[in-house]
């Protein structure tokens, strides 16, 4: 793909990835999210921020394949896209589904692996999301940064499991995830391993 | 125990405009098959309201009670009761009795109804997932059939079963059911038997004035207000009466989470959520959930020494 049509197309990707938040909020407020909207709502945000969030690490692996190479530009909007998306999850719960009951929320946290692990990843994507500006690549040099950014394989598993572990049966779906996102890493794990111990020619 | 008139407690028009609902399907099936006594939605004016926190709780609406469930035979989701279950044929039915009694063998549903006074009873709805619905149950207290088919003295337990009809039930014939941790068939149940003969429990064929819907239990189904909702198992094909506690499906299932008595306690949390708190269906706020589903005056007596955390 050219470069010229990948910069058309960011922008449109762009209102694509945005559309469904305001979408399921606009539902939400008309009250067409179904019989149990606020736990709807929660799981949309939850599941579509956890679909960026492979689509995310997919790209480096495409991006390897010589006509796709330029969409490692849209890397970065998807990846913040994830983390917005996360944003909107946590808040729900926070305001809408338990109301600021912050005794409440803090015992969850601590309490049950399936939260601690979903406020984990969003913990350790705020520094991530923080970071993709072409500023701090500048300030921290690109070594560091990088090295920040490796955390999206601990984040893309353990958001993966805290939708595993809160499902009560039938975990095809989490266990799809969790399957991409392991072949995912392993793919990363082989071509560095390869690298390191190739001889040079 | 109160009793309050019915035009006290709801304004829901579908109510009292029940006959309206008898149509579409279940209507149709009725006109095909007539059968006496399968039709039990005449007697409003005897409406046994237990508990109700005055005008705190309002009927859910008979859309969100009956499109909003938890009945894996069709499917995970919470629409997949009503939307795969049109297949299924609740009628003919009957009951296996089976176990330590006195009369054991098979009841015909028909036979069983037509010496029963069906009852409305309204009661609050509590599922372990922490949401909640009230719901206007028909029915008969399950005591007036154990007394029909007499327990012997050694039964002390009562086990339930939903029937298996994977032709008709598609969550019955997933593939690799085991690995995705979808529930082995059939579904089973059960009560200590002081549980069972509790007036509050009841065998239930209706809500809204209306047969059971398929994705409901029909057509018959128990209903225990204060115990989390799975114990209230649907479309039960035998009850069994038993000398020891009996095997239930979710317990089973998973131990840990999931125990025989799950009755309803803000105090005991599940190991995955809270269950201090519930979400009404219809409500924006949470509000707090009750011990035994508020029925503790009714039923704390069954648990006098008992540790709950424990026998959870």
């Amino acid at each position: 793909m050219k470069l010229n049509l990948i910069l058309k197309v960011k922008p449109l990707l762009f209102i694509l990835l945005l559309a469904p938040s305001i979408y399921w909020f606009a539902s939400l407020y008309m009250g067409k999210m179904g019989i149990n909207p606020i736990e709807k709502l929660i799981r949309e945000l939850g599941e579509f921020s956890l679909q960026l969030l492979i689509i995310t690490l997919c790209i480096t692996p495409l991006s390897k394949i010589k006509i796709l190479k330029n969409i490692i530009i849209l890397r970065r909007m998807i990846g913040l896209f994830a983390f917005f998306y996360v944003c909107l999850h946590l808040s729900t719960y926070i305001i809408i589904d338990h109301f600021f009951n912050w005794e409440y929320i803090l015992k969850d946290i601590y309490k049950r692996p399936f939260i601690t692990f979903g406020f984990s990843a969003f913990l350790l994507m705020t520094p991530l999301a923080l970071t993709s500006n072409n500023i701090s690549i500048k300030k921290l040099s690109f070594k560091l940064w990088k090295k920040i950014h490796t955390l999206i394989y601990i984040i893309a598993p353990i958001a993966a499991l805290h939708y595993y572990l809160l499902t009560k049966a039938d975990k095809t779906e989490p266990l799809i995830y969790l399957i991409i996102i392991f072949i995912l890493i392993f793919f990363r794990i082989y071509v560095y391993f390869s690298k390191k111990f190739s001889l040079p020619r | 125990m109160k009793k309050i008139s019915s035009s006290n407690i709801t304004k829901e028009k579908h109510y009292l405009n029940r006959r309206f609902f008898i149509k579409g399907g279940v209507a149709s099936l009725l006109s095909v098959i007539p059968i006496k006594g399968y039709s039990f939605h005449n007697n409003s004016d005897k409406i046994k309201i237990l508990n109700l926190q005055q005008k705190k709780d309002k009927l859910n609406s008979y859309e969100e009670i009956t499109t909003y469930n938890n009945f894996y035979e069709f499917g995970m989701g919470k629409s997949d009761p009503s939307s795969n279950s049109n297949k299924f044929k609740p009628l003919p039915w009957s009951v296996n009795i089976e176990g330590l009694v006195e009369n054991p063998g098979k009841i015909n549903l028909e036979d069983l109804l037509k010496n029963m006074t069906i009852e409305d009873r309204i009661y609050r709805l509590r599922c372990v997932e922490g949401w909640s619905m009230v719901i206007p149950w028909q029915g008969f207290p399950l005591n007036k059939l154990i007394k029909k088919v007499k327990p012997l003295s050694s039964a002390n337990y009562v086990q339930f079963e939903t029937i298996y009809r994977p032709s008709e039930m598609p969550g019955q014939n997933t593939l690799f059911a085991e690995y995705r941790g979808v529930l082995p068939w059939p579904y089973l149940e059960g009560l200590r038997m002081d549980e069972a003969m509790h007036d509050l429990t009841i065998l239930s064929t209706g809500l809204y004035g209306h047969d059971l819907l398929n994705q409901n239990g029909a057509p018959l189904r128990l209903v225990v207000p204060w115990k989390y909702g799975f114990k209230s198992i649907k479309s039960i094909v035998a009850i069994r009466f038993l000398q020891k506690q009996p095997e239930t499906t979710w317990s089973e299932a998973n131990p840990r989470e999931y125990g025989f008595y799950s009755n309803v306690n803000p105090d005991v949390d599940h190991p995955r959520w809270s269950q201090a708190t519930e979400r009404r269906i219809g409500e924006f706020k949470r509000r707090n959930t009750l011990m035994f589903n508020g029925y503790a005056e009714e039923v704390s007596y069954l648990y006098k020494n008992m540790d709950l955390r424990k026998y959870y």
